[in-house]
């Protein structure tokens, strides 16, 4: 049937080239009146770029948009607010120094006037935040914010400029669950008030709760829309990806002896980030231990502890069964502790150098990579061939600079970096952050493998849906403090959801 | 007992007006710059810049506030240069500040040689006199020690208030400081980074200008080498002091100015017969170390200070 609302927004022939990458090619759909679109894809699909065309960040190379009729002169930002496109960015755009009022604010008057007429906007904040359920103090520092507090305010930033079309990135990635159910709440309160809003994920379930219709983006190409009503989660996985998705499966897992004991062991917080409460937990081999939690609640303070970055402040740290006195990187790796860090780019590689140095990044000073204080360039470059033939990982040779890599082939020469020492404890935080489909699949099919040869490993996500599916015990971290530990099976989302939002820990404690 | 007589003489807290001046209108300049995101170590040569632009000016015999004016637009085309090779073109803000620096100063001298060929020792101008306010400058003690001054050091803290209500009242302050927090938050507002942040920096770059021009033109009266003489790196100094914030920036040149006020009067003291004059000189640069590191503890710091922004990275 076909939709009679008014068009608001019409993208026709869209293409965008980053040099032989074609991240963009001729995408055209059009956003009703009071819809709500989602735009569906993996990383590197092209949604981001696409959004950006529309909002005036990227200029497209060919193509045009249309917004109630009227033709959007490309790559103005100012152009894009003026016409009523407001757009929630997945990084937020906003100024730390300022408060909420003033970020709301900028740009929003003529530079050359005086004053701010904050007390004006103050009211009409007030009236929009309540208005559409987005509760936030107008008044508050954006520093001292929450994740989700943010995001409110770049709503209000679009809603404030009168935004027809409201476009938000990836919004709930940084969300926990309950955050996520009144953005949902949000948006239908928007969307009856006649507003339009395309909604960015690669979240099948929130893609089912939140829309009316679909577009699914594959490789920079529209493969596919249907309306939402008429398909499934497994349907639209499979437009995503354009073949059959497979779930990982692991069997049972049997565990074994505590590698890594921590009791009651806290780590000094580092600037804004905590550090570890009182925390107890036991790294089993042949288990994976799964940490769920809210980005900035501890996990990093936890993966720097394990990791060896950071040394217990109090509390009891065992390794192997033997109380740890002195602990670092290099005692880590020692004691048989295999690390993929959080951010590849940052601290999993030094992006100008080769593969080969990558490669051997954690080992060159152990023979057979060096002797006597000199490298052994052929053993190193025997180990990266080796690496990139076992794991898969698709470069120039072991001689190219890791920079060129894509995120997926980076991470598996980490993988293999870290496995191919047969560690007895596996640090996997954030193993497929930012992977496509055939990459993570890879990467969380290796990390069973290794749970079933022995190994502890501790996942650290922010994706619920991979710690439910990987981890054979579960544990939330909230404000620095370790929920106890739920077995597979025996805890919802939304049940995890309460300790994410750090309800449980009272109960607990 | 002897600074006791010296805190409590008019001539004193005059003097410390007097001094404080340029450093004012240059530490203005800089926050300016750095609120927006760019940090402006151009800062010493267009100071000199400044100095002699204004005063050449006055010398080929424009009036003095035009010859200001003179001084403020060669600033302002400094900082362009400063902003189109730091804003647009993303280059190293040290490097390019630096650079401007040598450029400014040496152009200064040039330019003075060139006009100048014969002389050995500069011409003088009619500077600025002492303003005459009347009622106030005629009160005792607070008449000679605050209301004796020239209208450019008025016109220096007249700045202060003027910096303060533009970047807390108004839209346009708004946008500047967001600039030097997240650029992006600009951007997403529909708003351009790149002009914001060169208008910041030509603006900061001709207050620099007018701080050297204060040297030259109110201060003394004739342009000599070196006479700037490291107060563009105090003016840095004093902005990190000041936590980025007029007001505060305002008190650390005051307290700059007292202590290199004190330490003159302090060398004609019998405590100067005793220990070398090159102690006392040191004496305002190591308490404003000293300042510094008790007072910057906590301060905020623009989060994209020196940090370029390109449309589109991500």
């Amino acid at each position: 049937m076909p939709d009679l609302r008014p068009v608001v927004l019409k993208l026709e022939g869209i293409t965008k080239r980053f040099g032989t990458l074609t991240a963009n090619d001729a995408i055209g759909f059009a956003l009703h009146k009071g819809e709500v679109l989602a735009l569906l894809g993996e990383n590197g699909a092209g949604k981001t770029t696409l959004m950006n065309i529309l909002f005036g960040h990227y200029t497209a190379d060919a193509g045009t948009v249309e917004v109630m009729g009227q033709a959007l002169p490309p790559g103005q930002p100012g152009a894009a607010l003026a016409a009523g496109v407001g757009m929630v960015h997945q990084h937020f755009t906003l100024a730390g120094n300022l408060t909420v009022t003033e970020n709301i604010l900028i740009g929003t008057r003529p530079l050359w006037r005086g004053g701010l007429g904050r007390a004006e906007a103050r009211a009409r904040i007030a009236a929009l935040s309540r208005d559409f359920g987005l509760a936030v103090h107008p008044e508050a520092k954006v520093r001292t914010l929450s994740v989700g507090e943010c995001q409110r305010v770049e709503i209000l930033k679009a809603l404030y400029r009168d935004a027809r079309v409201l476009i938000l990135d990836e919004p709930t990635a940084v969300l926990t669950p309950q955050e996520t159910d009144a953005l949902f709440a949000t948006l239908k309160k928007a969307v009856a008030q006649g507003l339009s809003i395309i909604f960015i994920s690669h979240k099948l379930h929130e893609v089912m709760a939140v829309s009316d219709r679909v577009i699914v983006l594959r490789h920079g190409r529209v493969a596919g829309e249907v309306a939402t009503a008429d398909t499934d989660r497994h349907r639209l996985a499979e437009m995503m990806v354009g073949a059959e998705v497979r779930l990982p499966a692991p069997s049972l897992a049997r565990p074994g002896a505590a590698l890594m004991e921590l009791d009651a062991v806290s780590t000094p917080p580092e600037g804004t980030r905590p550090g570890l409460k009182s925390v107890s937990l036991a790294l089993r081999a042949g288990q994976i231990t799964g940490l769920a939690g809210v980005s900035g609640n501890g996990q990093g303070a936890l993966a720097d502890l394990v990791s060896g970055l950071v040394a217990p402040s109090a509390g009891r740290f065992e390794v192997a069964g033997a109380r740890v006195e002195r602990w670092s990187p290099r005692a880590a790796l020692q004691a048989g502790v295999g690390r993929i860090p959080e951010d590849r780019h940052a601290t999993g590689s030094i992006a100008d150098f080769t593969l080969t140095e990558n490669a051997v990044l954690e080992d060159y000073a152990r023979p057979p990579y060096s002797r006597r204080g000199w490298m052994n360039w052929r053993a190193a470059r025997a180990h990266a061939e080796k690496i990139i033939k076992d794991y898969d990982v698709r470069c120039p040779g072991s001689e190219a600079r890791i920079r060129l890599l894509s995120g997926g082939n980076m991470q598996k020469l980490i993988l293999g970096r870290a496995l191919e020492t047969a560690p007895r404890i596996i640090l996997a935080n954030q193993p497929v952050r930012g992977l496509d489909i055939g990459a993570l699949t890879y990467v969380q099919d290796r990390l069973i493998a290794a749970r079933d040869g022995g190994a502890a490993v501790l996942l650290i996500s922010e994706d619920l849906d991979e710690i439910l599916a990987l981890s054979d015990v579960i544990h939330v971290m909230s404000e620095g403090r370790l929920s106890p530990g739920f077995p597979r099976g025996t805890k919802t989302p939304a049940e995890l959801g309460v300790w994410m939002a750090g309800q449980g820990f009272d109960h607990a404690a | 007992m002897e600074i006791l007589d010296i805190l409590l003489s008019a001539s004193f807290w005059a003097a410390v007006l007097r001094i404080a001046s340029p450093l004012i209108f240059a530490t203005m300049g800089e926050l300016i710059c750095e609120r927006a995101g760019v940090l402006n170590l151009g800062i010493e040569g267009i100071m000199v810049a400044g100095a002699f632009a204004g005063w050449m000016a006055v010398y080929a015999g424009l009036g003095l506030w035009p010859g200001l004016l003179v001084a403020l637009l060669t600033g302002m085309a400094f900082g362009a240069l400063h902003g189109l090779l730091t804003v647009p073109f993303g280059l190293s803000q040290h490097v390019v500040g630096l650079g401007i620096t040598m450029l400014a100063t040496s152009s200064a001298y040039y330019a003075y040689r060139l006009s100048l060929p014969e002389v050995t020792s500069p011409p003088r101008i009619e500077p600025f006199q002492p303003v005459h306010i009347p009622g106030l400058s005629d009160l005792p003690f607070f008449g000679e020690a605050l209301f004796s001054q020239t209208a450019l050091t008025y016109l220096a803290f007249a700045t202060v208030i003027a910096v303060a209500l533009i970047l807390y009242r108004t839209p346009l302050g708004l946008a500047l400081r967001a600039a030097g927090e997240n650029p992006s938050a600009v951007e997403a507002q529909g708003l351009s980074v790149t002009a914001i942040r060169i208008g910041a920096v030509m603006a900061g770059s001709g207050l620099m200008a007018m701080g050297g021009a204060f040297l030259t033109m109110s201060a003394f009266s004739s342009f000599f080498f070196e006479m700037v003489n490291g107060r563009g790196w105090i003016c840095i100094a004093l902005v990190v002091f000041g936590a980025w914030r007029p007001g505060k920036a305002l008190v650390g040149a005051l307290l700059f100015a007292g202590f290199d006020a004190l330490q003159i009067r302090l060398q004609q003291t019998p405590l100067g017969a005793d220990i070398p004059y090159q102690v006392f000189l040191m004496v305002p640069y190591a308490l404003s170390i000293l300042a510094l590191v008790l007072m910057s503890r906590r301060a905020e710091v623009p989060a994209a200070l020196m940090t370029p922004y390109n449309r589109g990275d991500r």
